[in-house]
């Protein structure tokens, strides 16, 4: 109540928050990274545009890493369960998360998930997101590193244009790398000067599933991540430092 | 459009402390959206007016404040300008983000009786 001229009007309060507005979806981040490190299982998030070839890639790498580490997947899908049908029959054990009108997953969506997913011993585990290189990046899904999908048609001024993505990117997948021949001008350098603009250390890779250019320097780079894992723990997916300040209030 | 999801997961926030002041009303919320968030604050606006009709915050101001985004190097902490690859001029060190990926509810203003 007001009590400075007695009208009756309700009080303005101030109330200080300081607080991220997706701070529910990061607890529930911290959960699901919490299950995967507990377990010693490297989560990645694979990120890109539909048809980038993130699926593509999973059934490329499944057959390098038979016989020494077991690979899973999730795949965000906004209406059918083509991607999670691709994945397992490319041995990998999959299931879809259908997002229905969603643009992303979100980390309680991935939480469900990983109940209904089957039990097996894994080492890396990969949620595929949504293809779209916008809304994805915003959210956490409890990973320990990003993977960007980015195929050579796609054209080398999309990490200018979509700027939030590659600065999350660990890694970026540059993919269908044996198309280049048929596009006049393009070249690699292009795209590693665009990303450079955008992604502090960039790290890329091209690849190619058609012919297997950068198949084993890809796989390298998982090892690489995996002997981490037993050397240190697990990092976390890089995560810009201004979001750490204010998710300390 | 995963704005229609920031302003659920914000008009949920409002609701939560609202309620645990016993609040009436909601009259104005302060937010801050980096230019690196991947927030668009134009469509965080309009999913605003859209989503906060029949909550508590229907009729409340949205204040979106934006925030430039600003790059120093990670060693020397020299600034970095954006427009040229992010490593410091100096050192070659990686720039880091200082700010600009803010998503950020910084105040409610609410109508306690």
């Amino acid at each position: 109540m007001c009590l400075e001229c007695g009208c009756g009007d309700p009080e303005i309060v101030p109330v200080d928050v300081h607080e991220k507005i997706l701070a529910g979806n990061d607890r529930a981040a911290a959960h699901n990274r919490e299950h995967f490190t507990s377990r010693g299982i490297l989560a990645l998030n694979l990120m890109g545009s539909p048809g980038s070839g993130k699926t593509a890639i999973l059934e490329a790498t499944a057959p390098k890493l038979r016989g020494s580490f077991a690979l899973g997947a999730v795949s965000g899908d906004l209406a059918t369960d083509h991607d999670a049908e691709r994945l397992r029959a490319a041995g990998i054990p999959a299931l879809s998360i259908t997002t229905g009108s969603a643009c992303h997953l979100d980390a309680a969506m991935v939480h469900h998930a990983l109940h209904d997913f089957p039990r097996n011993k894994l080492d890396i585990f990969v949620i595929e997101n949504v293809g779209n290189l916008v809304c994805p990046a915003v959210y956490d899904l409890g990973q320990h590193a990003n993977v960007v999908a980015l195929s050579v048609t796609e054209g080398e001024d999309k990490p200018l244009k979509y700027p939030v993505m590659f600065l999350k990117a660990d890694l970026v997948l540059l993919t269908k790398t044996d198309l280049l021949p048929h596009l006049t001008g393009m070249r690699i350098e292009r795209f590693e000067e665009a990303l450079a603009r955008v992604m502090p250390a960039p790290k890329m890779i091209p690849v190619s599933t058609h012919s297997g250019e950068g198949l084993d320097e890809w796989i390298a780079w998982l090892r690489e991540r995996l002997a981490l894992r037993a050397e240190h723990g697990l990092h976390n997916a890089r995560q810009p430092h201004a979001a750490r300040s204010a998710s300390g209030h | 459009m995963h704005e229609y999801s920031i302003v659920e997961a914000l008009i949920s926030r409002v609701a939560e402390e609202a309620e645990a002041r016993g609040a009436a009303g909601v009259s104005r919320l302060y937010v801050k959206i980096g230019a690196l968030s991947g927030v668009e604050p134009d469509l965080l606006a309009s999913a605003y007016e859209l989503f906060s009709e029949r909550t508590i915050c229907a009729g409340a101001e949205l204040r979106i404040e934006r925030v430039e985004e600003r790059w120093a190097c990670s060693g020397c902490g020299r600034a970095v300008e954006r427009g040229a690859a992010l490593v410091c001029p100096e050192c070659a060190r990686p720039a880091r983000l200082v700010q600009g990926d803010e998503i950020v509810l910084e105040r409610i203003e609410m109508e306690v009786p």
